[in-house]
C-alpha cells in the first residue's frame, strides 16, 4: 500500500506527468493495435504478484532484493502488472542491471523463483549466459551480462519466438512455440541486486522498431503476393462491382455512368433514381431538413411513416437548422436573403478526409456526456431565464407547460440517464480511443456520405443553383450576423411552435413503441441550444456544425436505398468493415500478425 | 555495298532466318532516309529479346552502318536515337556482341554523342554505354582515354532521371583501381552525386549508393570527405543508416553497410560509434542468414569480416550476434542433399555459389577469431569445424585453400587450440601438404600458421619436425617474398627455442650459415629481427644436457673443417666452433647492427648474441680484442633504456666469469679480462648500476662484482 501510496503523491509531479504522457505516446506508436481496455500493456512491475523478497520502488519499475540470497530457495521474482497482449505483433521490454548481484536472471513469464525454472517459464540468466526453458538445466545462448548492461527481451507473437539483446545488440532467437499470455518477468538471488524496468518509459537502446518495421513489411509483403491463381478474371469483376456501387451509392452519377460505360459493367438503379437521392441529400446537407421531408414523402411515399425513428431525427435535425436560421421554415422570414445563412460549405477543405477528421468527431462524441451534463438542473435554471429573453411574444400559457413539461422531462430525466449517458459514454470511448480500426471503419462510412455533397457539385449533372442560390457567399459573412433563427422574430415564433411539435411527436412515439433514449437525448441537445445566449458558442453548439448534417443524410439515404431493395451500406463499405472485423478477430485469438495487417495501412 | 548483297548468295547455307536479316541491313542503305529510319524502328522490333537475330545483325555488318548514321551530322535527331536505341538492344546479347560492338569502336562512338544538346538521344546513348560497360568484357579503362569524358558525365548528372541511372551505373562499373577513385573524386563524383541518393526513383538511388561504395573502398581520402558531406541537411552516414532499415529492399541494405564498412576501415568512422556498432554490424549479420540469397551471405560475410578485422570489440559484438557463429556453419551445407534429388536448376545455382559460400565462411571465422580466445574456442567447438578446415585446405578452388588456411592461422593464435583439436585434427599434415606446392598468397598464410604451430608447447611440432619440414622452411628463406622470408625464418626460430641439439645442428646444416649471414643483411627490418631471435635460440645452451651437447658436436664435426677435440667438451663448446669458422663475419655484424639505426628490439637481440658469443671460451676473445665492441657494450650499459642495460651487463658479466674447468691458462685468461675491463672503466659503470632502480638490473650487476671480488 505504501508504494501505491508513493505512486498517487508523484502523480502532481510534472516530470512523472510528462513521463507518463511519453510512456503512453511510445506505447501508442509501438502497438497500436492493442486495445488497452481488452488488454492492458505491462507498464510497471506488479506490486501484488511478487516475491516477498522483492522490492519494488521508483513508480514499480526498480526492483531490488531484500532476501539472504544463501540458495536458489531464497530466489525471487516478479512479474508486470499485465499479460503481452496478442495484438502487440511484436513486444519488447528492457531491464538494466544498475547493481548486480552474484546471480541475475531475466525472461519473461508466470511467477516462479528464477524465470526459466518452472513450466510455462523462460529466462535468459545473467551469472552463465544460458537460456532456460521450462527447465532447470539451462542451454548456452547468449553472453554473461553484469553491472551497466541493458538487457532487452523481444517477444515475437506472429512466429511465437522470443530473443534477447544485450545493449541494443540482438542475441538471436532464445525460444521458439512460445504459449500465450506471457508475463515480463525478473528473478533475483542475490542481496544488493537491483534492476529497473523500461516498458517504453524511456526510448530503447535496441531499435525495436526497426525490427517491427522488417516484420510490417513482410507481412505487407504476404498480402500483396497473396497468390489469386486463375480467379484473376473473377477478382476483376467484383472490384469493378464494388467501385460502381460505392459511387452509385453516394450518387456520383456522371462518375458511375462513365465509369460503367468504360468496364461495361450495369448499374442496377436507374439514372432518375440516384438523382432524386441526390437532390434529397443536398437538400440535408444544406440545413433544409424540413424541404427534404417534403421531397421525401413526394418522391418516397411511405417510407418515412414506416421509419418513425428517421422520421423523428430529421425533425430534431429541422429544429436544430430553425435554430441556425437555415431551414426553410423560419428562413421565409427572413428579410436579407436567408439561403445565406449558412449554406453547407460544400468546399472539399471541409469534408472530412479519414484520419484528418476522425479525432474530431471522436472527441464530439466523447464530449456528449458533457453536454448532456448542461442540461442537469442548474443548466435547467438558466434556460428559464433564457425563455423569456428569446420568446418573448410568445403567450406565457402556451410556452410555460411546455418549458415546464420540458424542465421535468428533463430533471426526471437527469437522475435515470445519467448512469445511462454514463455508461454509453465509455462505450464511446472505447470504441473511439482502443477499437480505432473498428472507429475508423465505421467513420469511414459517413466521410462516403461527407465528401458527397463537394463531389456531387462539382459533377455538373444536377443545377444546384437550384436549390442553393448563395452557395458562394462567404461564411466569415454568415458567422458575422449568426442570430437565433436568422434573427427574425417571426421565425422564432415559428421554431417554438416547431419544437412544441417535436415534442408531441416524441410523446406520440413514447406512447406507440415505449421510451427511447436516444430520442430523449436529442431532444435534450436541441432544445438545450434555446438555453445559451449564443447558441454557436455552447457547450451543446456542436450540433450546429453542418458537418453534424452528414451523419443524418447517411441515414436517410441508407433508408432510401433499402426501401428501394437496394443494399444500405455499398459493398466496397461492406468489405472494409468485415476486414477490420476479421483483424480485431485476430487479436482476440492471438494471431500477432494482426498488428500489422491493420486495414488503415491500405487506405491512403 | 555489293559486297554486302553478294554475301548470302555466297553462302547458301544460311537460313532463311538470315535471308530475313539481311533485309533488315539492306534497308539502312536506301537512299530515302524516312525509309531508313522505318527501317531501323523494324531492326529494333526485331532485334528486342532476340538473341539469333541480333547475332546475325552483327555478323552481316549492321553495327558499321548504324555507328555512321548515328555519328552523321545529316542525319535526324530521331534516325540518330532509334539507332543508339538498336545498338543498346544489340548489347543486351550475348558477350560476343559486345565484344562485337567494342571493336567496333562503338565507345568512343557513342561518348561523342553525348556532346549532342539532344535529350532522348543522349539518353539512348548512355543506356547503350551502359550495357556495354557493364559487361565484363570491356576494358574499363576505354571510360578514362579520354579526359574530358568523365567531367562531360558529371555536367549530365543534372539531366534526367535516366542520365543519373545510366551514368552512376557506369562509375560504379568502372571504378575498380585507386586512379579511378582519384580521377572520379577530382572531378567532384562526391558533390555530384550525394544529392542523388535521396532521388525519388530507386535505381538512382541505387546506383548512387553503389558509387559511394566503389569510391569509398580503401581510399581515406573519398572516405575523409564522405562523413562531412551534408545531403538534404543531413549527414550523409545518417542517410546510409537509414538505407539499412530492415523493410528497405536488401540489396539496399547490404551496400549502404558497405559504404559505412569502408568508410569505418578507411578511418572516417570510428568502430565504436554506433552506426557501426547498432547499425552496421547487425545489418551485415542479419545478410548472413539463412533468409538471404547466397550471393547476399557472400557479399555479407566478406564485408563483415572486412569491416571487424582489426577490431576486437566489433569481433566480440559479432561473435553474440543472432548466433552468427552457429550461422555460419550453415554455409558449408551446400549443396544440400535436398536440393541435388529434387530440383536440378537449385543443385546448379548451389554447386555456383559452394566455393563462394565456404570461402566467405572461412573468411568471417578468420575475422571472428583474429584476438579473443574465448571466440576462437566457440568457433573450433561448432559443428564439424576442425573436419572443415581441413578438407577446405585441400580443396581445388585457390579461394577456398587460402580462406581456410586463413580460418587455420587465425586459430592457431589460441594456445588452448593449438594444444587439443589441432593436434587431434592432425591439422598439420594437409598444412605441410598446401606448403609443398601453392601460389604465394596461400604459402604465405600456410607459413605463418606453421610458426604457431612450431611453437615449443605445440604437441604438432614433433610430428612436423619430423616430416622433414626444416628444408622447406629454408627454401623459403631464398623466397623473393619479404614475407614468406619472415614467415621461413620466425618458423625456424620457434624451431630452435629451447630445442635439442639434434633439430638446431639440423638447422645450421640446412640453412647454411652462408644463407643465415645473408639473411642478417636482409633489407626487411623483420627478417633481420627473426634472424637474430634464430641465432639467439641456436646459441643458447640451455639446457646444457651433455648427451645433446656430444651429438651436436659429432654433427658440427661433419659441418666444420677444423675439428680437433673430441673428448671433454665444454658447455659453451659448439659457440666456440661457430665463431672460430665465422667469428669474424658475426662480429662484424653484430658491430654493423649495433652502429646502424635499429630498433631498440633488434638491438636488445643483438647484445643477447653477443652475450651468449661470449660464453665460450675462445669467442670471448674475439670480443676482448675488439675495442669497438667493447666500447658499444660500455654504451648500452649506461642507455636510457633498462632493456639494452640488462642486456649489456649479461655481455660484461659473460666476459668477466671465471668458472673454467681448471685450465691454467683459462684462469689466467679470466684474470687478464677482468684486468683489461678494469682499465676500460667497466668496474665503475657496475658499482653505479648495482645502485640502479630496476631490480634485475641491480641483480645482474651486483653478480658480475661480485666475480671482481672472488
Amino acid at each position: 500500500m505504501a508504494e501505491l501510496g508513493a505512486g498517487s503523491l508523484l502523480l502532481g509531479d510534472p516530470a512523472f506527468n510528462y513521463q507518463e504522457a511519453e510512456l503512453n505516446e511510445r506505447l501508442k506508436r509501438l502497438y497500436p493495435a492493442v486495445n488497452e481496455d481488452e488488454t492492458p500493456l505491462p507498464r510497471s512491475w506488479s506490486p501484488k504478484d511478487k516475491y516477498s523478497y522483492i522490492g519494488l520502488s521508483q513508480n514499480n519499475l526498480r526492483v531490488h532484493y531484500k532476501g539472504h540470497g544463501k540458495n536458489h530457495k531464497d530466489a525471487a521474482s516478479v512479474r508486470a502488472t499485465h499479460p503481452i497482449p496478442a495484438a502487440c505483433g511484436i513486444y519488447y521490454f528492457e531491464v538494466k542491471i544498475v547493481s548486480k548481484g552474484l546471480d541475475f536472471l531475466s525472461s519473461l513469464l508466470p511467477l516462479s523463483p528464477i524465470p526459466g525454472w518452472d513450466k510455462h517459464s523462460y529466462g535468459y540468466h545473467g551469472d552463465d549466459g544460458h537460456s532456460f526453458c521450462s527447465s532447470g538445466t539451462g542451454q548456452p545462448y547468449g553472453p554473461t551480462f553484469t553491472t551497466g548492461d541493458v538487457i532487452g527481451c523481444c517477444v515475437n507473437l506472429i512466429n511465437n519466438t522470443c530473443f534477447y539483446t544485450k545493449n541494443g545488440i540482438s542475441l538471436g532467437v532464445a525460444f521458439t512455440d512460445l504459449p500465450p499470455n506471457l508475463y515480463p518477468t525478473v528473478g533475483l538471488q542475490t542481496p544488493g541486486e537491483i534492476v529497473d524496468a523500461n516498458f517504453g518509459q524511456q526510448p530503447f537502446v535496441f531499435d525495436i522498431e526497426d525490427y517491427m518495421s522488417e516484420w510490417r513489411a513482410k507481412i505487407h509483403g504476404m498480402i500483396a503476393r497473396f497468390p489469386i491463381g486463375e480467379r484473376l478474371g473473377e477478382w476483376q469483376a467484383v472490384l469493378q462491382n464494388m467501385v460502381s456501387t460505392y459511387l452509385v451509392h453516394h450518387g456520383y452519377c456522371a462518375t458511375a455512368t462513365a465509369f460503367a460505360r468504360a468496364t461495361e459493367t450495369l448499374i442496377q438503379e436507374d439514372q432518375t433514381s440516384i438523382k432524386n437521392r441526390q437532390r434529397i441529400q443536398k437538400l440535408v446537407l444544406a440545413g433544409r431538413v424540413g424541404e427534404a421531408i417534403e421531397a421525401t414523402q413526394q418522391l418516397y411515399p411511405g417510407l418515412l411513416e414506416h421509419n418513425p425513428n428517421l422520421l423523428f431525427m430529421l425533425k430534431c435535425r429541422q429544429f436544430v437548422e430553425m435554430v441556425n436560421g437555415t431551414d426553410s421554415e423560419v428562413r421565409c422570414f427572413s428579410i436579407r436573403s436567408p439561403k445565406s445563412q449558412d449554406s453547407y460549405p460544400g468546399s472539399p477543405s471541409l469534408s472530412p478526409r479519414h484520419g484528418a477528421t476522425n479525432p474530431n468527431l471522436h472527441s464530439a462524441g466523447a464530449d456528449s456526456p458533457t453536454c448532456s451534463n448542461g442540461v442537469t438542473p442548474p443548466n435547467k435554471n438558466k434556460s428559464h431565464n433564457k425563455y423569456p429573453g428569446v420568446s418573448s411574444a410568445s403567450s406565457s400559457s402556451s410556452s410555460s407547460p411546455s418549458s415546464v413539461n420540458y424542465s421535468e422531462s428533463n430533471s426526471t430525466d437527469s437522475t435515470k440517464s445519467q448512469p445511462h449517458s454514463g455508461t454509453s459514454n465509455q462505450e464511446e470511448t472505447r470504441l473511439g480511443e482502443n477499437d480505432s480500426e473498428m472507429e475508423i471503419e465505421a467513420e469511414h462510412y459517413t466521410n462516403g456520405v461527407a465528401e458527397n455533397p463537394s463531389a456531387r457539385i462539382m459533377n455538373g449533372t444536377y443545377k444546384h443553383q437550384e436549390i442553393l442560390q448563395a452557395q458562394d457567399i462567404s461564411l466569415e459573412d454568415s458567422c458575422a450576423s449568426r442570430q437565433l433563427c436568422g434573427g427574425n422574430q417571426a421565425a422564432t415564433e415559428r421554431m417554438i411552435q416547431f419544437g412544441r411539435e417535436l415534442q408531441g411527436l416524441n410523446e406520440q412515439l413514447c406512447r406507440e413503441y415505449g421510451k427511447n433514449v436516444t430520442h430523449k437525448k436529442m431532444l435534450q441537445d436541441a432544445f438545450s441550444l434555446l438555453a445559451y445566449s449564443d447558441p454557436w458558442n455552447c457547450p451543446v453548439g456542436q450540433q450546429l456544425d453542418p458537418m453534424q448534417r452528414e451523419n443524418i443524410c447517411s441515414a436517410l439515404n441508407s433508408a432510401i436505398l433499402e426501401s428501394q431493395n437496394l443494399p444500405k451500406q455499398p459493398p466496397l463499405m461492406l468489405a472494409l468493415g468485415q476486414a477490420t472485423e476479421c483483424v480485431q478477430l485476430m487479436a482476440r485469438v492471438r494471431s500477432g500478425s494482426c498488428s500489422f495487417a491493420r486495414v488503415d495501412n491500405f487506405l491512403h | 555495298m555489293a559486297c554486302l548483297l553478294e554475301a548470302p548468295l555466297r553462302i547458301s547455307v544460311l537460313s532463311e532466318v538470315t535471308a530475313t536479316s539481311r533485309h533488315y541491313v539492306d534497308r539502312l542503305f536506301d537512299p530515302d532516309p524516312q525509309k531508313v529510319l522505318q527501317g531501323v524502328i523494324d531492326m529494333k522490333n526485331a532485334v528486342i529479346g532476340n538473341n539469333k537475330q541480333k547475332a546475325n545483325l552483327i555478323v552481316l555488318g549492321a553495327v558499321p552502318r548504324l555507328l555512321y548514321l548515328l555519328q552523321q551530322g545529316s542525319s535526324s535527331s530521331e534516325l540518330r536515337a532509334e539507332c543508339a536505341v538498336v545498338l543498346g538492344s544489340l548489347a543486351m546479347g550475348t558477350e560476343n556482341n559486345i565484344k562485337s560492338l567494342v571493336d567496333c569502336h562503338i565507345i568512343p562512338a557513342l561518348l561523342q554523342g553525348l556532346l549532342c544538346p539532344d535529350l532522348i538521344f543522349i539518353e539512348a546513348c548512355l543506356r547503350c554505354l551502359r550495357t556495354v560497360f557493364i559487361s565484363p568484357v570491356t576494358p574499363v579503362q576505354l571510360l578514362y582515354t579520354d579526359p574530358t569524358v568523365i567531367p562531360h558525365l558529371m555536367s549530365l548528372l543534372s539531366r534526367s532521371q535516366r542520365t543519373q541511372e545510366y551514368i552512376t551505373q557506369i562509375f560504379s562499373h568502372c571504378c575498380k583501381t585507386p586512379e579511378h577513385q582519384t580521377v572520379l573524386f577530382n572531378h567532384g563524383a562526391i558533390q555530384n552525386i550525394a544529392p542523388l541518393l535521396i532521388s525519388p526513383s530507386y535505381k538512382v538511388r541505387m546506383q548512387a549508393l553503389k558509387c559511394f561504395s566503389v569510391l569509398a573502398y580503401e581510399n581515406t581520402q573519398v572516405s575523409m570527405t564522405l562523413v562531412n558531406v551534408l545531403v538534404d541537411e543531413e549527414l550523409l552516414s545518417q542517410v546510409f543508416v537509414r538505407m539499412m532499415q530492415r523493410d528497405q529492399p536488401i540489396d539496399m541494405q547490404l551496400t549502404a553497410a558497405k559504404c559505412l564498412t569502408y568508410m569505418c576501415r578507411a578511418g572516417a568512422i570510428r568502430t565504436d560509434d554506433s552506426c557501426i556498432v547498432l547499425k552496421t554490424l547487425p545489418c551485415l549479420v542479419r545478410m548472413c542468414s539463412k533468409e538471404r540469397l547466397l550471393e547476399e551471405r557472400v557479399e555479407g560475410a566478406e564485408t563483415l569480416a572486412y569491416l571487424m578485422e582489426p577490431d576486437v570489440e566489433l569481433q566480440r559484438i559479432a561473435s553474440v550476434t543472432d548466433h552468427l557463429v552457429a550461422m555460419l556453419a550453415d554455409y558449408f551445407k551446400y549443396p544440400s542433399s535436398v536440393s541435388a534429388i529434387t530440383d536440378i536448376k537449385r543443385l546448379d545455382h548451389d554447386l555456383k555459389h559452394a566455393h563462394e559460400l565456404r570461402q566467405a565462411a572461412f573468411k568471417l571465422y578468420a575475422s571472428l577469431g583474429s584476438n579473443d580466445e574465448d571466440i576462437r574456442k566457440k568457433i573450433t567447438e561448432t559443428e564439424n569445424m576442425m573436419d572443415r578446415i581441413v578438407s577446405g585446405l585441400s580443396e581445388s578452388s585457390v579461394k577456398v585453400r587460402l580462406a581456410a588456411v586463413r580460418c587455420l592461422h587465425s586459430l592457431s593464435r589460441s594456445v588452448q587450440q593449438l594444444r587439443t583439436s589441432f593436434h587431434d585434427h592432425a591439422v598439420w599434415k594437409p598444412l605441410m601438404k598446401l606448403l609443398q606446392n601453392a601460389p604465394d598468397e596461400v604459402l604465405v598464410m600456410a607459413s605463418s600458421t606453421l610458426c604457431n604451430l612450431l611453437l615449443e608447447f605445440s604437441p604438432s611440432k614433433e610430428p612436423i619436425l619430423e616430416s622433414g619440414v626444416i628444408e622447406l622452411l629454408c627454401s623459403l628463406t631464398q623466397s623473393d617474398s619479404p614475407a614468406l622470408r619472415v614467415n621461413g625464418i620466425w618458423a625456424l626460430m620457434n624451431m630452435a627455442f629451447q630445442a635439442d641439439q639434434k633439430v638446431k645442428g639440423e638447422i645450421v646444416r640446412a640453412l647454411g650459415t652462408e644463407q643465415l649471414f645473408r639473411l642478417l643483411s636482409d633489407p626487411d627490418s623483420n627478417v633481420l629481427m627473426k634472424t637474430l631471435g634464430l641465432l639467439r635460440n641456436l646459441l643458447s645452451t640451455r639446457p646444457p644436457v651433455p648427451v645433446l651437447l656430444k651429438l651436436l658436436h659429432s654433427l658440427l664435426v661433419e659441418l666444420i673443417d677444423q675439428m680437433e677435440h673430441s673428448a671433454a667438451v665444454p658447455s659453451s663448446w659448439h659457440i666456440d666452433q661457430v665463431m672460430s669458422s665465422h667469428g669474424k663475419q658475426i662480429m662484424q655484424a653484430v658491430t654493423l647492427i649495433l652502429e646502424g639505426e635499429h630498433s631498440i628490439e633488434v638491438k636488445e637481440q643483438t647484445l643477447c648474441i653477443l652475450a651468449n658469443i661470449a660464453d665460450g671460451n675462445t669467442a670471448k676473445e674475439l670480443i676482448m680484442t675488439n675495442d669497438d665492441i667493447l666500447q658499444k657494450i660500455k654504451y648500452y650499459m649506461a642507455h636510457s633504456n633498462v632493456k639494452l642495460q640488462l642486456a649489456a651487463t649479461f655481455c660484461i658479466s659473460n666476459l668477466i666469469w671465471n668458472e673454467e674447468d681448471g685450465e691454467a691458462n683459462a684462469m689466467t685468461g679470466s684474470q687478464e679480462r677482468q684486468d683489461k675491463l678494469r682499465e676500460l672503466g667497466f668496474v665503475d659503470i657496475l658499482h653505479k648500476l648495482t645502485q640502479a632502480s630496476d631490480p634485475n638490473l641491480c641483480d645482474r650487476a651486483k653478480t658480475a662484482m661480485q666475480q671482481y671480488l672472488a
